[in-house]
């Protein structure tokens, strides 16, 4: 049984959707008994980091979290989810994040070196960095679908694909042990995004 | 690098997608879930789904067909028709919807769009807009292409840009229906001065027009056409093909 975590962030209908449609069990949920007897957990996210973070507090989920990483449980966060696992962010003014994987979330626009539009919105191929057991069923170089303003970076020793934007490479994805983040949404990926799903959900 | 979107627009009425009337002038419809898979697997970037139903019976019906559609195709999707209200934008998000485009709802409230995008986020709200040429000026229509509001086009789109709007579609009414190209011209002027995502629609005919339109119009994003592909005049698999071997950057297989 996988745990989606709902905690009014977003809407979980694809995600769960798509993990249905894989054969495989889920649930969305904030209950603290359910999401301990997962045997994986997924943090999806969209919108700003502050309220996101906010409302994981509200609900008393962050000792849920840390709990489930200590016990080396597999986690993924995607999008918004993935950037709660950083360190900190630097959306509008400077957030403590989770704190599993050191980084800092912080605006695009900065860091490009060419003129482009923001959002980074779109499919994107992804540049792999280091072979990860999340791309065991997909290839260098496939599509994803991005949609985000802010990216994480100083985080390179956890980086596994980036995505290359305006002439800048953005991180597309990390791993630092049990932890596995997306920034682009693999429940809108097509095939190549529940590929990933699949192989996160076969981790032991 | 980020692809350009290849997207199908699907008309539903009564839980069914309307095809339009081909050659014959007879009405063709098909089930959503059907033809939406075969896009799926066709390779569309997203899809498009407008209600074009204006009961509440035929609306309920329409959120029940997106539903089923979300739950077995994981590309993105947009939703359109009869958005007036914030409330209008979380009917469809919560069935699975990924973007909102509103149209005459924001012609006639375009405060519309900031409202919805501070609640979902700009990246979901998508101004669409039906354009015209009426004495050589690019004006925008509503109502379907139906009532001349006298607005300039180029100041529409970028006042929606600036209230919030994530991306804009834009149909061109002359081009609309001719499959003689899309409206380059129109689509130049009309986006000169935005900085978001523009997704064209309106006049495709052949897979030539998609390169002539990602070749003339750099700021266009997506190109959007209904029925050349609901009749399989163009194979979406072979167009993309096609335009990544002319050097427009696709997501294929």
């Amino acid at each position: 049984m996988i745990a989606v975590i709902d905690y009014g962030v977003g809407n979980l209908y694809s995600l769960s959707s798509s993990l249905s449609f894989l054969g495989i069990e889920n649930t969305v949920t904030a209950d603290k008994n359910k999401i301990n007897d997962a045997s994986a957990v997924i943090l999806p996210g969209v919108g700003a980091f502050s309220d996101a973070y906010a409302k994981l507090q509200a609900g008393g989920l962050i000792p849920v979290l840390e709990s489930q990483v200590k016990a080396g449980k597999p986690l993924l966060g995607i999008c918004l989810g993935m950037q709660m696992l950083f360190s900190k962010s630097l959306e509008y003014g400077e957030h403590k994040g989770l704190g599993y994987i050191s980084g800092t979330v912080a605006p695009i626009s900065p860091d490009l070196k060419q003129q482009v539009k923001v959002p980074h919105m779109g499919w994107n191929s992804l540049c792999f960095k280091k072979p990860s057991s999340l791309y065991k069923y997909v290839n260098d170089g496939e599509y994803v679908y991005f949609v985000h303003s802010f990216y994480a970076k100083e985080c390179e020793e956890s980086v596994i694909a980036t995505a290359v934007y305006g002439g800048t490479e953005l991180t597309a994805s990390v791993e630092r042990d049990n932890v596995f983040g997306t920034q682009y949404h693999p429940e809108k990926s097509g095939a190549t995004g529940l590929k990933i799903l699949r192989a996160f959900c076969e981790l032991k | 690098m980020l692809a350009k979107r290849i997207i199908p627009c699907l008309d539903i009425r009564d839980g069914m997608v309307v095809k339009g009337t081909n050659f014959g002038g007879i009405r063709e419809v098909s089930p959503p879930v059907e033809l939406a898979s075969f896009y799926n697997l066709s390779g569309a970037d997203e899809l498009v789904f407008y209600d074009i139903t204006a009961s509440s019976e035929g609306r309920k019906l329409f959120t029940e067909t997106l539903k089923k559609v979300a739950a077995c195709i994981f590309i993105p999707l947009t939703v359109g028709g009869g958005i007036t209200t914030v409330e209008d934008f979380g009917r469809v998000l919560k069935c699975g919807a990924d973007k909102v485009s509103v149209n005459s709802g924001a012609i006639a409230d375009p405060q519309l769009i900031g409202r919805a995008a501070k609640r979902y986020g700009n990246q979901c709200v998508v101004l669409s807009m039906d354009v015209k040429r009426v004495d050589g000026k690019f004006t925008v229509f509503s109502h379907g292409g139906r009532v001349n509001t006298g607005i300039c086009a180029e100041e529409w789109a970028y006042r929606g840009q600036e209230e919030g709007a994530g991306e804009l579609v834009l149909n061109s009414i002359d081009t609309d229906g001719v499959k003689g190209g899309f409206d380059c011209e129109m689509l130049n002027e009309v986006c000169k001065r935005l900085t978001i995502p523009v997704v064209a629609s309106g006049g495709a005919g052949c897979k030539e027009d998609f390169l002539t339109l990602f070749k003339e119009v750099p700021k266009a994003d997506a190109g959007l056409a209904a029925s050349v592909f609901h009749y399989k005049e163009i194979d979406i698999e072979k167009l993309k093909l096609y335009l990544k071997a002319n050097g427009v950057p696709m997501r294929t297989a």
